[in-house]
């Protein structure tokens, strides 16, 4: 980690720092951040993530200059059990950095934005000393994403992999106490709480995974198991299927695939920031990490590809049609998040990893545009809706229950807070993957690679990509164009320079991010940095046909969407008009197709009840009041009472200290009558002893 | 049959006799009148034993003074007679067991243990000489000097503590 | 020629009476000629022996044991006229004040 020993010009020494800059940051944001102020303990949170992303930098710029060669970089002993060796190393190569560089460059500019979102978000919620906190949680979890990309076996990824549940608990029930209006309520640690049990059930199939690793491959080091991997494969193909589908579920739980993805939605409950960086950037995108770390594996077993494959294309619809339907600005972007991943999941399932990592990278820029983005058109409303209380004057007091959040109380916002406007328009843009906007390039790719060899789910991420443009266009158009539909969205004032300029950073990235890799003959730049670490790589050149047809059924999304909603653009209280076309399909959409319902009957109403009847008869009426009260405890009063008190105590033992003072009052009363004060009866004493002394000599 | 021994057998009768009166007398001057006369024999004891001049500080000290003294004492508390007893009931029949016990005690040990074979000679008339009692009166002031002194300082205090024992305090009267 | 040990049991019987005395009997005065009794007993035995072992010690003692019976008498006396002032008897019975 010294200087000294980069001499030959390589950094991958100072690997360590990716971690140790955060959790610096985190300490001295633990320990004195109530003490600093807001500034400060926001620049310190930024300048740690900022400083592990120059490392990440230096990192890359050692990989570039040693030819992409992957470097483990050993740092401590960590398990040593019997056969079970399992080292702290870090892996450097190139899918490791891609995922560091991403993290921690796109998680220092969510610190920037934080640092002017929570500073408005603390004086709406009223709590002001929960600042630091937030920060201490970011940098927590910039550490944890980067023990998860930089592990260099399937354990270290896992302690990665549940620190950034745990922040992602920590976070997104950051208001514990309140629900996402600000009022008392137990919703936004519900929300933790779903998140946290259902990524556990994800966490499950991970640690199936792990152990039948170890069981059959000895060793949990990614080197050498993908080294056994084709041979185990050959051998005992269930084995490396059982790992893999496994995994899937791991997966499913970490990047929101069905059946698991039901806490993203619910996740929105945390502070924007936190929307932006863990449940669109970087977190749920540790999942697609791991299939594509885990390649190898996956390469040898084609049945569980399509397994994969399948599982994110029909998610990818299927999140794409609840967000049709959804009111709330950042539901819409999280069940665009979960569709998005559905396409990333599908693309490393089909084993196109490349497109897969290119479609995260590009995602996360756009995607984090969109929710900071977002957040600044909340925090417009708040701030809109502060004012229009102070000078309104009428009934709608700050008592109202008001959702900044809610579409239909926005409108016409492009002229109140125009700068937003304009970034949101290329977030959505790059979404619906318009030429030549970051979006395109990647998703393009992901389709080019399906219509070569899964048509199936080719088709459904073609149906997926419409309604990703519609949902987006409909969104653009309720948010931003028509009339205000409330006197908040009518004051709504742009935000500051803390919260665009960041935005502005990854605006710019949106545009540019498909430089990355273009298919192109010579630019594929992307593809031939991963393929250092995946070994070959599929380049397909560009299609015109697939790239034409995607880019005609987006335009024509976008069309129906302004047809649907800026022809007549929506006024306030008025009803949605897709519902007058779809009817009960509508419902459906809007109602997230009944799934939480399913869940909480099937399942959580069921535990409910195993849990009642555990608590309530098992443990309070029988354990508690029967063996408890009666048995044990009368039992013990019982022998305390009756046997111990009264016949051991009382009866025995009083009557032996009772009886030795009555025999001694009563010797004493005998006694006590030779003293009867007669002389004669004392000579007759005297007398008597000299008789007796007298006898006994003499009978000697 | 030794004239002695006859003699010594009457008045150790005698003796008995005046202790028994001593002890059935109701009237303390009868009893007072009976010790003087066992005094008396007990003195003719002391003559029949050879020491006269014994016999002589008995009769004079003992029965002539000490006596006399009883009687004054008696006469002044007028206390001849006393009222029947009513306490103690079993004393009287243990107290004679016990001395009788003591007597059979004391004859076991006489005749049984200790094997006295000897026998007092008859005084002859060197008793009566001057010389014997020159050598009395030699040791008594010569090796018995310490005790005889003593014994002079214990009848100062005797009569020291008589006088003060019966003095009267202010206010009171006799009787 | 009167046998030693006639002396002796003669004194033996002098001194059980003379006890009896001080225990049967309930006149202070009484009681203690009965003491009286006793010492001249003991005189008695003294003188005995004395002649028996043909020395002078044995008198010497008895003159001693006179004059303090003669002393202690008088002591005696006195107490119990002192008594008798006190509690108008001399009833042995009458003093039982250290009863228990």
């Amino acid at each position: 980690m010294m200087l000294s020993e980069t001499t030959s010009g390589l950094f991958f020494n100072l690997v360590p720092w990716i971690i140790f800059f955060p959790v610096i940051g985190l300490l001295v944001n633990l320990l004195f951040g109530a003490r600093m102020g807001e500034k400060a303990v926001g620049s310190v949170a930024s300048v740690a993530s900022g400083l592990a992303f120059v490392v990440s930098v230096l990192l890359g710029y050692s990989l570039w200059a040693s030819h992409g060669e992957a470097q483990v970089v050993p740092f401590a002993e960590w398990i040593k059990i019997g056969t079970l060796d399992i080292p702290w190393n870090f892996r450097v190569d190139t899918l490791s950095v891609t995922m560091m560089l991403v993290v921690s460059g796109v998680g220092t500019l969510i610190h920037v934005y934080a640092i002017g979102y929570m500073h408005e978000d603390v004086r709406f919620k009223k709590d002001k000393k929960r600042f630091p906190r937030f920060f201490v949680f970011m940098n927590l979890f910039i550490a944890m994403m980067m023990i998860l990309v930089s592990g260099d076996s399937y354990l270290m990824l896992f302690v990665g992999w549940e620190g950034v549940g745990l922040c992602s608990f920590l976070l997104i029930g950051f208001w514990y106490d309140m629900d996402t209006l600000g009022r008392p309520s137990w919703a936004n640690s519900n929300a933790a709480k779903k998140a946290f049990i259902t990524n556990r059930i994800g966490d499950l199939g991970f640690i199936l995974a792990a152990m039948t690793m170890f069981w059959y491959f000895g060793s949990l080091q990614f080197g050498e198991v993908f080294v056994q991997a084709e041979q185990i494969a050959a051998a005992q193909p269930v084995v490396v299927i059982a790992i893999t589908l496994f995994m899937l579920i791991g997966v499913a739980g970490k990047s929101a695939q069905i059946p698991l993805y039901v806490w993203l939605p619910d996740a929105m409950a945390g502070p924007t920031p936190v929307s932006a960086l863990i449940h669109a950037a970087t977190m749920v995108t540790a999942g697609v990490y791991l299939v594509a770390r885990s390649a190898p594996l996956y390469v040898t077993v084609h049945g569980a590809q399509y397994i994969v494959a399948m599982v994110g294309a029909v998610t990818a619809l299927f999140a794409a049609t609840i967000a049709v339907g959804q009111y709330d600005i950042k539901k819409v972007l999280a069940y665009s998040t979960i569709s998005q991943l559905g396409f990333m999941v599908a693309a490393v399932g089909m084993g196109a990893f490349v497109a897969g990592m290119f479609h995260l990278v590009t995602h996360a820029f756009f995607k984090a545009l969109l929710f900071l983005s977002a957040g600044s058109v909340i925090l417009g409303l708040e701030r809109g809706h502060h004012r229009a209380a102070h000078h309104g004057g009428h009934a709608d007091h700050h008592e109202e229950v008001f959702d900044p959040g809610d579409m239909r109380n926005m409108g016409g916002l492009r002229k109140q807070m125009p700068v937003t406007f304009w970034l949101y328009m290329v977030g959505t843009l790059a979404l619906a993957g318009i030429f030549p906007f970051a979006g395109f390039w990647s998703k393009d790719e992901i389709l080019l690679d399906a219509s070569k060899h899964y048509p199936a789910v080719y088709w459904l991420l073609t149906a997926a990509a419409f309604l990703t443009a519609f949902y987006m266009g409909r969104q653009v158009w309720m948010v931003f164009f028509g009339k205000p539909r409330h006197a908040a969205a009518a004051h709504a004032e742009e935000s500051g320079k803390l919260i665009t300029v960041p935005l502005m950073v990854l605006a710019g990235l949106s545009i540019l991010g498909g430089v990355l890799n273009l298919p192109f003959k010579g630019f594929h730049n992307f593809a031939h940095w991963l393929e250092y670490t995946l070994g070959h790589v599929e380049v397909l050149g560009f299609d015109l046909v697939v790239a034409g047809v995607s880019t005609l059924l987006a335009l024509a999304a976008i069309g129906l969407s302004w047809l649907l909603y800026m022809r007549n653009p929506l006024r306030a209280g008025q009803e949605d008009p897709l519902k007058k076309v779809l009817g009960p399909l509508f419902t459906a959409m809007e109602r997230k197709w009944f799934v939480d319902e399913g869940y909480w009957a099937v399942f959580v109403d069921r535990y409910v009840d195993i849990a009642r009847f555990l608590a309530d008869v098992i443990d309070w009426r029988f354990w508690h009041d029967w063996f408890h009260d009666k048995v044990i405890a009368g039992t013990y009063n019982f022998l305390s009472r009756k046997v111990l008190d009264l016949r051991v105590d009382q009866g025995g033992i009083d009557a032996i200290a009772n009886g030795l003072g009555e025999l001694t009052k009563q010797a004493s009363v005998s006694l006590r009558r030779l003293q009867n004060g007669f002389v004669r009866s004392y000579a007759l004493a005297v007398l008597f002893g000299v008789v007796a002394i007298l006898g006994y000599l003499l009978l000697k | 049959m030794d004239l002695s021994l006859i003699l010594f057998m009457i008045l150790a009768a005698v003796a008995v006799l005046t202790a028994v009166g001593l002890l059935s007398s109701r009237n303390a001057i009868y009893a007072a009148l009976f010790l003087v006369l066992n005094f008396a024999t007990v003195a003719v004891f002391y003559l029949l034993l050879g020491a006269p001049f014994i016999a002589m500080v008995q009769v004079t000290v003992y029965a002539g003074a000490i006596m006399v003294l009883f009687l004054f004492v008696i006469m002044l508390l007028g206390a001849e007679k006393l009222p029947k007893g009513k306490v103690l009931p079993w004393q009287r029949p243990l107290a004679i067991t016990l001395a009788a016990i003591l007597v059979v005690e004391g004859g076991i040990l006489l005749f049984q243990r200790l094997s006295l074979a000897a026998t007092i000679p008859n005084p002859g008339a060197e008793v009566n000489s001057v010389k014997a009692l020159q050598d009395l009166g030699n040791q008594l002031f010569s090796q018995y000097l310490l005790p005889f002194e003593v014994t002079s300082i214990v009848l100062l205090v005797a009569m020291i503590g008589v006088i003060l024992l019966t003095k009267l305090e202010k206010g009171e009267t006799q009787g | 020629m009167i046998p030693l040990s006639y002396y002796l049991a003669l004194s033996a019987v002098l001194f059980s009476m003379g006890a009896l005395g001080v225990l049967i009997k309930r006149n202070a005065l009484i009681i203690f000629m009965s003491i009286e009794l006793m010492l001249n007993a003991a005189n008695l035995a003294f003188v005995a022996l004395s002649r028996h072992f043909n020395i002078l010690d044995g008198q010497i003692f008895v003159f001693f044991v006179i004059a303090v019976a003669a002393a202690e008498v008088a002591v005696g006396l006195a107490l119990i006229v002192a008594i008798f002032r006190s509690k108008q008897t001399i009833d042995v019975d009458q003093l039982n004040s250290l009863k228990g």
